[in-house]
């Protein structure tokens, strides 16, 4: 292999975006719940369970961990490409976050599905 | 004035180090720049660049206590002793405050920052609206002396990637003329994960640039830009 500088790869714009969308994301889920925190009189787990057993709510939180998984990829990965120069390493370390992030989104499923 | 300024010749040198200086001058008044050139009239040795020396050319970028600036507009009573100079970093160092701007400008090259317009020449001007023209304003007075882009921790982590805030901005300031017509291959030619995408808004640029202008927010409207296209 020659090598050279090469530079042109024509992404990059998706996941600037989805950083962005996905912090979004978090930001409105965070406010919700602590908005929730703050007006509930008795939080104990019986009001807990209660808010986890609404669907809606099961999804949004599903959303907010996909959206947190996402974001923190966009974030490692960057964390790679500034600091992490040989190119094994850097897709080894990839590869491991990818695969450690799928492992994390279905134990949050499971953990919010598991309640039923 | 007390000055500690670093020296390094690749001839004699085995590593770099920082040399102490005494001026007697009055600081009123007085641009970084002069006490610099003083300096070089006691110790000839000492190795600087300067050209214009009021802030057009570009040519004395340095660290200054620990901030890059012109040397040559810098004033000379608004700098705490002792003075540190260091040539700008994340460049290679030709000697003592010197640098190799060879990289900085390969990526300056790299953004195509002249014109492409393929319709036959006019035989006057190509001729632009007053407000056409004004979106050049903050962009076209770049001089190119390297501050910004080498204060820049993407641009340190990336040099021979990233293109930098200084060659992003005037990136920008072709894609933003009225008169080019290559926008879409001076975008495609950006989207980039290391070319573009390495710079998170660290904002280091717009502290430093000497002509005050705003290379982050140039970056942001590329990204605009960008998503405008894709979305």
């Amino acid at each position: 292999m020659v090598n050279r500088v090469v530079s042109g790869a024509h992404y990059g714009l998706k996941d600037w975006l989805a950083q962005r969308v996905t912090a979004v994301v978090m930001a409105l889920y965070t406010l919700f719940m602590v908005g929730y925190l703050l007006l509930q009189p008795t939080l104990d787990f019986a009001a807990w369970q209660g808010l986890f057993r609404s669907l809606p709510v099961r999804l949004a939180s599903l959303l907010f961990v996909v959206s947190l998984l996402l974001h923190a990829w966009v974030g490692m990965r960057d964390i790679f490409m500034d600091y992490v120069h040989p190119t094994l390493i850097r897709l080894a370390l990839h590869v491991a976050v990818i695969l450690a992030l799928v492992a994390y989104a279905a134990w949050a499923v499971q953990i919010l599905w598991s309640g039923l | 004035m007390r000055f500690s300024i670093y020296r390094f010749n690749p001839e004699t040198d085995s590593k770099p180090y920082m040399q102490d200086y005494e001026l007697d001058i009055a600081p009123e008044g007085k641009m970084l720049l002069d006490a610099i050139l003083l300096i070089k009239e006691q110790d000839e040795t000492l190795s600087v660049r300067r050209s214009c020396r009021e802030g057009v050319c570009g040519s004395d970028g340095m660290n200054i206590n620990g901030r890059n600036g012109l040397a040559c507009v810098t004033p000379l009573a608004s700098l705490k002793q002792p003075i540190e100079l260091r040539p700008l970093s994340g460049l290679p160092v030709i000697r003592d405050l010197v640098v190799d701007m060879s990289q900085f400008l390969e990526h300056y090259r790299s953004v195509k920052p002249y014109l492409i317009n393929n319709d036959p020449e006019p035989e006057i001007e190509r001729l632009q609206s007053p407000e056409d023209r004004a979106k050049l304003d903050g962009l076209y007075e770049c001089i190119l002396c390297a501050c910004c882009t080498t204060s820049c921790p993407s641009f340190w982590w990336n040099p021979d990637k990233f293109v930098g805030p200084a060659g992003l901005l005037q990136a920008y300031r072709f894609i933003a003329d009225s008169r080019d017509q290559a926008v879409n291959e001076r975008l495609d030619n950006l989207e980039d994960p290391y070319r573009l995408f390495r710079c998170h808004s660290i904002m280091n640029c717009v502290d430093v640039c000497p002509k005050e202008l705003n290379p982050t927010q140039a970056i942001g409207k590329i990204k605009a830009m960008l998503v405008k296209r894709t979305v």
